[in-house]
């Protein structure tokens, strides 16, 4: 039996009819066409399907789509906007905070959750926050490196009104 | 990996939610948190016919002080325990424990009544639940933790009750909760919890049997003037432990004595 899903995805309206078994990440990949979000070990571990269900960190592997049923949900895409990358984004390049760049979507948007809490995080507190992440080319320390630089931008861009927004809740 | 194919409802009430899985039988499961049950479900460890999503129902997720008891909506997320101020003020030890089960991600949608009802012997909310005789209401009675970890995995929960609520003596002595694991997120290898209370020492231990254990010989050593090394000697009595990849059962047991020790020691 299928059920209908409808969501927000980086600001736009979504609805489909899926099977009460589809993962909200293969729903993302598959369905909406958005590839952004990668499927790493597939078991809940390693944070690479992380997306924002209503603002909040979540693996999109470990949650069905029809339980996405009038959420808010961003994801990697949503992130840039007319055409400038989202502070994270700007900051894990200018830092080389990526090598292969598989695990890259998922460490942003936790990173983008973490300074969503926690603006300007201590060195401890965003390895603490990304504990939920694993990347294989073991670049971690460019990883913090990007979100120390990216928190310092935004946090920049807070005390100029004109400057862009930090990340909120739905993206957009 | 895809989950064998389910029938899923969601349900807006308590009541509805029971009438749901009388109506699927045996073979349904309530959805909560989902982040113990989806993995199995991937794995095809678990094969439910039926999911009651109780997500929906408004009223489970709560921390309400009842005098000298706090009493935690099933639906609960564990984020929001980790920095509850009540929490923190009341029953710090399990703000402390929710803050350290698995990471961020998990946090933001895990829930305390689905860590219940799992039973997993990992599980860390189930050991703090024991050793401070913590009580399960569901939609049917109140059932006492020490009665309600029968094993592993099983509860005397019945197919169509559900927990809607927890419920925890305040306790804001000297207290430490210490997860033995490999990588910050992990399950508990195993895990040693210490608490003063009432003038004594509760003293619980995950991980190293089918269900949270009690370490009560600890606790009367303890109590009759033991220093911390000696009582956690006691800390493996009477335990048989199964190994698996991480420990053997003599580690295992190895484990619950020293960081017996050292949950006492730090306890503050």
């Amino acid at each position: 039996m299928k059920h209908k899903v409808s969501t927000t995805v980086n600001g736009t309206r979504r609805e489909h009819e899926v099977e009460s078994r589809l993962l909200l990440v293969h729903y993302l990949r598959d369905v909406v066409g958005l590839t952004g979000t990668h499927i790493g070990c597939d078991t809940s571990q390693c944070g690479a399907c992380t997306i924002l269900v209503d603002g909040k960190a979540v693996m999109s592997c470990t949650m069905f789509a029809v339980q996405a049923e009038g959420k808010q949900l961003t994801t990697i895409e949503g992130m840039a906007k007319d055409g400038e990358l989202h502070p994270l984004q700007q900051a894990f390049w200018d830092e080389h905070g990526l090598q292969c760049g598989y695990c890259t979507p998922g460490f942003i948007m936790a990173a983008a959750y973490l300074l969503s809490q926690n603006p300007n995080p201590t060195e401890d507190e965003i390895r603490r926050g990304l504990e939920g992440n694993l990347c294989r080319c073991t670049g971690y320390v460019n990883i913090i490196k990007s979100v120390q630089s990216a928190a310092k931008t935004m946090g920049g861009a807070k005390a100029k009104p004109a400057g862009r927004p930090a990340v909120t809740a739905g993206g957009e | 990996m895809i989950p064998a194919a389910f029938e899923y409802a969601r349900a807006s009430s308590v009541e509805e939610a029971s009438k749901l899985l009388k109506t699927y039988g045996e073979d349904a499961k309530v959805l909560a948190g989902g982040h113990s049950l989806i993995p199995l479900m991937r794995l095809r460890l678990a094969q439910p016919k039926a999911l009651v999503d109780i997500n929906g129902i408004k009223d489970l997720d709560y921390i309400k002080e009842d005098g000298s008891k706090l009493r935690f909506g099933a639906l609960t997320r564990h984020v929001t325990i980790e920095h509850s101020a009540v929490v923190k003020q009341k029953l710090p030890i399990l703000a402390e424990v929710a803050s350290e089960i698995g990471d961020n991600q998990v946090r933001n949608m895990g829930t305390i009544g689905g860590v219940v009802a799992h039973a997993d012997a990992a599980g860390d909310y189930p050991t703090i639940a024991l050793m401070l005789d913590a009580e399960i209401v569901t939609n049917r009675r109140t059932i006492a933790a020490k009665d309600f970890f029968k094993d592993i995995f099983t509860t005397p929960l019945a197919a169509d009750e559900i927990v809607i609520e927890v419920v925890f003596p305040v306790a804001n002595g000297p207290h430490k909760y210490i997860k033995f694991r490999r990588r910050l997120f992990d399950w508990a290898i195993v895990g040693a919890a210490a608490q003063k209370m009432n003038g004594g020492w509760r003293i619980g231990l995950t991980n190293v049997g089918p269900t949270p254990v009690r370490a009560k010989a600890v606790e009367e050593a303890l109590h009759t003037g033991a220093k911390p090394e000696e009582a956690a000697q006691h800390a493996s009595d009477g335990l048989n432990p199964s190994g698996d990849l991480r420990a053997s059962p003599e580690y295992k047991k190895h484990l619950a004595r020293v960081l017996t020790k050292r949950a006492i020691e730090q306890a503050e």
